[in-house]
């Protein structure tokens, strides 16, 4: 990351062969690193969202191998990129994360029951995407990158200071719309920064039989924008380069691909078999650079945490987690009659008589046929026939 | 043997590979761990890497690479995991796959088979169970089939390879796991046939995939009130089996089609043209549909309310204009001909 000149074009170096690391794995700083690392507020910031992120995912999972999610991907291992990510974003840039990415929300502030309405099954998406400036959850893979692009380019029509932050899995970066997604971010010159997790896997495709690419970092020279390799597991050393690439982009510097390399210790939701296609002590190494463990190590190394404060973000995840399996276990069922609300700004009649019908359903009565409620209509200058009561002939 | 519906598909691809050594099977996570649904558990160990494996994530590649392994004499068996994620590949299907025999003027066919798992019930969140039968349906050139049963599974998983056109093959992914005896490597009927799964003589249900099972239940409930309900499995959406439908609805003058899809523009819709068309003197009331509502698919803890069940069923078959008004629930004795007598309303539940 580091340059001599301000050109553009300088950015595009290949990625460094070794990622990017600025806490070794016993909790060391590694010197010269090309970005600096972030101040002892921040680091202990990218601790405690982790701590607290953690208890949530293994809450989360509880819930799912008990039934009541639908499914949960975890987020286990991979903490320091989805937090790392999340904290670098100032308040009005954006998220665009995926299922995978619960951790992220949290860290950004949403309210954890509101992100697991989705895995609950509640609804698609529990939270409002515009007061947390964090996008829905994207199930269908890399469709949310040109999400990212558009809204940047709407912020600076308007006049905004706005970036966004897309995160990505390995497996996603073969889908045809990511490549589409980068090609415009680099010719738009979008403040975006596209940060793949690189957990090894794609359920059960390794990375290796996604891409002949040398690193998927090394993808992004192709569309004209600097590709960045970083150990995912190094919740300062993603902070610090998400950091900065966000920084260039903000100065029309462009977008950037950043490679987090991680790893997705669990299954890749709790109705997967890994057992099928992985070997256990294929994890083992992975389990020695937890992230946590690491950040840790060095806080406590210098001075900036101690046993109290660690108390206090365990407490604190504690808190969150028993909050989380309170709140859930009401289940209130959700209304029915929601299915039909939000389909339209306004419902038309024909949704509206399928609404009576559900009604009549749900009432054990026998389903009247076409002639039912009249909609709600639209708004009186836009109104045409179909919002009009089927007149009786 | 007794077989479930994954496993009897896993059966005809087997056999397939066995027999034909231009038959390949790939997609995502189809090799080691045998597909998200199984289906194809086993077959990288039995056949090698070169016969079945993983591709990366690219729907839109999938189908691509496909057509051009046909073209080349290959016959491809791939995979969309879901329904929903089978669109980033809808241009090769459409514009390629669906048209290359018709753009070549007869000289390059491509036997294709796309498998696609769709269709709800299972509890998937977002994305995880679309209904997307039209979409592909309306596309000439395609042939659009669905298996209700292990039995069909495997005969018309067998068919639709041996086809030298493309196949859509539609796989109803709740009835995956219901089993039922399979003489595999024995065919059942051929692959553009309907099939009448019950005979009656009041009304006929038209259901394929998923419905099916319902539609039979729905049966067997109006049978108690004395409606005598024949039920056709549709199987093929495309071509559509005219003379099968309109054999069975000329005889019972009333008509029904079921299926999960949102109604409005829904497979359904062509089906009811088709039997106006064809049954137009026939009949005694209109062709009614039955269908999920015409909303994006509900997350899991709805989506019992959205998909048509046995009483949504009998509420239509209620409707049809029977002159002596008949609901579910009726006493026996039932609808006769033309005249009927009632069938009852929805017993409260
Ligand atoms: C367009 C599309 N195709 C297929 C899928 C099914 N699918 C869900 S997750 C997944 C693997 C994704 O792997 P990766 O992008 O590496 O992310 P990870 O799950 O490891 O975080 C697949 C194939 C999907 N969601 N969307």
């Amino acid at each position: 990351m580091e340059r001599i000149d301000d050109r553009p074009e300088a950015r595009l170096a290949l990625p460094s062969a070794e990622p990017i690391r600025l806490v070794d794995r016993s909790g060391g700083r590694v010197p010269g690193a090309p970005v600096p690392a972030p101040d002892p507020q921040t680091l202990a910031r990218l601790l405690r969202a982790m701590v607290v992120g953690r208890r949530f995912d293994r809450q989360a999972g509880a819930l799912a191998r008990q039934g009541r999610l639908a499914v949960y991907p975890s987020s286990f291992g991979q903490e320091a990129c989805q937090v790392g990510g999340a904290l670098a974003l100032a308040p009005a840039d954006w998220l665009f994360p995926t299922y995978r990415d619960c951790v992220s929300l949290v860290a950004r502030g949403v309210d954890p029951v509101e992100v697991l309405t989705l895995l609950r099954g509640d609804w698609h998406s529990g939270y409002d995407p515009e007061r947390h400036r964090c996008a829905t959850q994207c199930t269908p893979l890399a469709t949310n990158a040109s999400h990212a692009v558009g809204l940047t380019y709407a912020a600076r029509r308007k006049g905004e200071d706005v970036a966004a932050l897309v995160l990505m899995g390995d497996g996603a970066t073969s889908e045809g719309d990511a490549h589409e997604a980068y090609n415009f971010a680099a010719l738009w010159n979008a403040p975006v920064v596209f940060l793949i997790q690189n957990n090894q896997w794609a359920i059960s495709v390794p990375v290796r039989k996604q891409s002949a690419a040398p690193t998927l970092a090394h993808k992004a020279i192709g569309y004209g924008m600097p590709g960045v390799r970083v150990d995912g597991n190094d919740a300062a050393a993603v902070h610090a380069v998400v950091d900065q690439a966000l920084a260039e982009a903000r100065c029309g510097h462009g977008p950037t691909i950043i490679e987090a390399m991680t790893y997705r210790l669990d299954p890749h939701t709790n109705s997967d078999a890994p057992q099928r296609y992985r070997d256990d002590d294929e994890s083992e190494p992975w389990r020695e650079r937890d992230p946590i463990d690491r950040l840790t190590a060095l806080l406590r190394a210098e001075g900036m945490v101690d046993d109290a404060a660690l108390a206090a973000m365990a407490e604190e995840g504690e808190r969150l987690a028993a909050q989380v399996r309170d709140r859930l276990a009401e289940d209130e069922a959700p209304d029915p009659e929601s299915l039909f609300a939000h389909v339209y700004a306004t419902v038309p009649h024909a949704l509206a008589r399928q609404r009576a019908t559900l009604r009549d359903e749900l009432r054990g009565e026998p389903d009247e046929g076409p002639l039912g409620e009249p909609g709600a209509g639209l708004p009186a200058e836009l109104r045409g026939g179909a919002h009009d009561e089927l007149k009786e002939v | 043997m007794e077989l479930s519906l994954a496993q009897a598909l896993n059966r005809a691809l087997r056999d397939a590979l066995r027999e034909d050594p231009d038959v390949v099977v790939y997609g995502e996570d189809v090799g080691p761990l045998g597909g998200v649904f199984r289906v194809t558990d086993g077959l990288t160990a039995e056949f090698g890497e070169e016969r079945c494996f993983d591709a990366p994530i690219a729907e839109s590649g999938i189908v691509g690479t496909a057509i051009g392994m046909a073209m080349n004499g290959l016959r491809p068996v791939v995979e969309m995991q879901f329904d929903a994620f089978g669109y980033p590949a809808f241009q090769q299907v459409v514009s390629h796959l669906a048209k290359m025999r018709n753009r070549t003027m007869g000289r390059l066919g491509l036997p294709v088979v796309v498998r696609v798992p769709y269709g709800g019930g299972i509890g998937g969140v977002e994305h995880h169970s679309d209904s997307s039968e039209a979409y592909y349906a309306h596309t000439p050139g395609l042939t659009v089939v669905t298996p209700a049963g292990p039995a069909d599974g495997y005969s018309m998983l067998r068919d639709a390879i041996a086809l030298p056109d493309p196949v859509i093959f539609l796989e109803p992914k709740r009835l995956y796991w219901s089993k039922a005896e399979v003489g595999a490597p024995a065919r059942t009927e051929a692959l553009d046939r309907a099939v009448v799964r019950r005979a009656g003589s009041d009304v006929t249900l038209l259901a394929y995939g998923p419905t099916v099972p319902t539609a039979l239940e729905a049966a067997e409930a109006a049978h108690a009130d004395g409606c005598a309900v024949e039920v056709v499995d549709l199987r093929s959406l495309a071509p559509f089996d005219d003379a099968t439908v309109t054999a069975s609805v000329r005889r019972t003058g009333r008509a029904v089609v079921v299926h999960e899809a949102s109604t409005f523009g829904g497979y359904g819709a062509e089906v009811a043209a088709r039997v106006t068309e064809q049954c137009f003197h026939y009949l005694e009331a209109p062709v009614l549909r039955v269908g999920g509502f015409d909303i994006p698919y509900p997350p899991p803890k709805l989506e019992h309310l959205h998909l048509p069940g046995v009483d949504r069923i009998l509420d239509a078959i209620a409707r049809l204009q029977w002159e002596s008004g008949w609901t579910p629930g009726a006493a026996p004795g039932g609808p006769a001909g033309a005249g009927p007598a009632l069938p009852a309303a929805r017993s409260t539940s």
